[in-house]
């Protein structure tokens, strides 16, 4: 070890074996963080878009809320370092949405409210690896965190889970998105500590 | 979105702690000697590893405190439950080695060029980003106007208080003080609020720029009340804090 910081210990925290990512940190709590005002859009003006397909689809939220929905319980890992255990989410499986969706995309340019957009490949999009939830923790999501509907892409960073999503861009080659743009990795594996372009 | 710098892969330097100044009881500023560092702008953070004597690891991200051309410091809040901050306010001492790299963002910053008015809202220890920008705009000669409102839990724990005591020509001060006021003190004694903004911010019609940083509940009160005063959510910069829970 090339590095020791003199009087350092830590302060190791319990977690389970294999669920946290190299550098990460277990919360009990749910930071919240963004880069502009929360965006309330309501829901009579709310819509889901997928562009860039053989032609645009759109749903509105009741449309949208009437698709089958999924029950998912997973951790998430955030680039600053938290990581949430076991966070009980309901969505709609982003495969459900591109099914209905003729494409031949690699790649996804998520966009929401606020002008925030974020880049994945559609591989890491679907799978059963992505959903667009609407609901957190037995409620509905609450604005700060996303709601009505993010994205829920937890085998990534989760600044990739776009809040306040409003729906995907198909792309042949890959695009940054908002923090991608401002020197964060283009695809965020946690397990990988692939925090910043470069790692 | 101006700024748009990506670097090449961001490297682990070697640091060495100068001088270290307590801000508060809870808050230290530590100043950093940084060989390898190629500059930052008003507004970026840094991230610190440290690593104990059997590998352990631990990183946090730091804002930086000082403008671009100063010297590189962080001001560190110590968080009760915290692991790294209460090394680094209460262990670290001055010649100590520390390992970082940045800097780290591109949206939360300022430049001369961006113009203003700037309004800078401030919840307790996110102060530090908006002093760097201070810093830099009183480095560089920008006359551009200020308006600081900076919310903290009482007089001692105003960060930064004796620069804050005497700002630089076209800055101006706005303390609230949420929890407890010094005898005579004639300023806000609450949170900040729709009508504490209302009096205080620039009208949106001059095109001020705003930054926010502090707790979540900090920024989501103040997001959202300067959208309601009419400033377009594009020109309201926010960063928060919120594992912590801060209640200010």
């Amino acid at each position: 070890m090339s590095h020791v910081s003199r009087g350092f210990h830590g302060r190791r925290r319990a977690a389970p074996e294999g669920r946290v990512p190299p550098g990460q940190y277990v919360t009990e709590d749910f930071p919240v963080l963004s880069a502009g005002p929360t965006p309330h859009t309501p829901l009579s003006n709310w819509t889901f878009s997928i562009q860039g397909g053989s032609e645009p689809k759109s749903w509105t939220w009741d449309e949208f809320r009437a698709l089958p929905t999924e029950d998912i319980t997973t951790d998430i890992h955030c680039v600053t370092r938290w990581s949430k255990l076991d966070t009980m989410w309901q969505g709609v499986s982003v495969d459900t949405l591109l099914d209905l969706v003729e494409h031949d995309a690699a790649y996804a340019l998520a966009f929401s409210d606020g002008g925030y957009t974020t880049n994945l490949p559609v591989e890491d999009l679907t799978g059963g690896r992505a959903w667009v939830a609407f609901n957190y923790d037995g409620d509905s999501l609450p604005a700060e965190h996303g709601g009505p509907a993010r994205l829920l892409v937890p085998h990534l960073y989760f600044w990739k889970s776009a809040k306040w999503v409003r729906g995907l861009r198909l792309m042949d080659t890959d695009e940054p998105g908002f923090w991608e743009t401002y020197g964060y990795h283009m695809y965020g594996d946690p397990w990988r500590e692939q925090r910043y372009a470069g790692d | 979105m101006a700024g748009t710098a990506v670097r090449g892969r961001l490297t682990w330097q070697d640091a060495t702690v100068g001088v270290v100044k307590d801000e508060t009881p809870e808050v230290r500023t530590i100043s950093l000697d940084v060989p390898q560092w190629e500059g930052h702008r008003a507004g970026q953070h840094l991230d610190v590893r440290l690593t104990a004597d059997d590998g352990y690891r631990a990183e946090r991200s730091y804002s930086i405190a000082s403008a671009p051309g100063e010297q590189v410091a962080i001001t560190v809040e110590r968080l009760p439950d915290g692991e790294v901050s209460p090394y680094l306010t209460e262990e670290l001492r001055p010649g100590d080695d520390l390992e970082l790299r940045g800097p780290i963002g591109g949206w939360f910053v300022w430049e001369p060029a961006d113009g203003g008015p700037l309004l800078l809202l401030a919840g307790g220890s996110g102060i530090v980003p908006l002093r760097a920008i201070l810093r830099y705009r009183e480095r560089t000669g920008s006359t551009v106007p200020v308006r600081l409102l900076y919310s903290s839990r009482s007089w001692p724990d105003v960060i930064y208080r004796d620069e804050l005591e005497q700002p630089a020509a076209g800055v101006e001060v706005i303390h609230t003080l949420t929890r407890l006021q010094p005898p005579g003190w004639t300023g806000y004694a609450r949170r900040v609020d729709a009508q504490m903004l209302a009096e205080v911010v620039w009208p949106e019609d001059q095109a001020p720029l705003a930054y926010v940083c502090g707790p979540t509940s900090f920024v989501e009160t103040v997001a959202t009340g300067l959208v309601g005063l009419g400033y377009p959510a594009q020109r309201v910069k926010t960063e928060r804090f919120g594992a912590t829970g801060g209640t200010r």
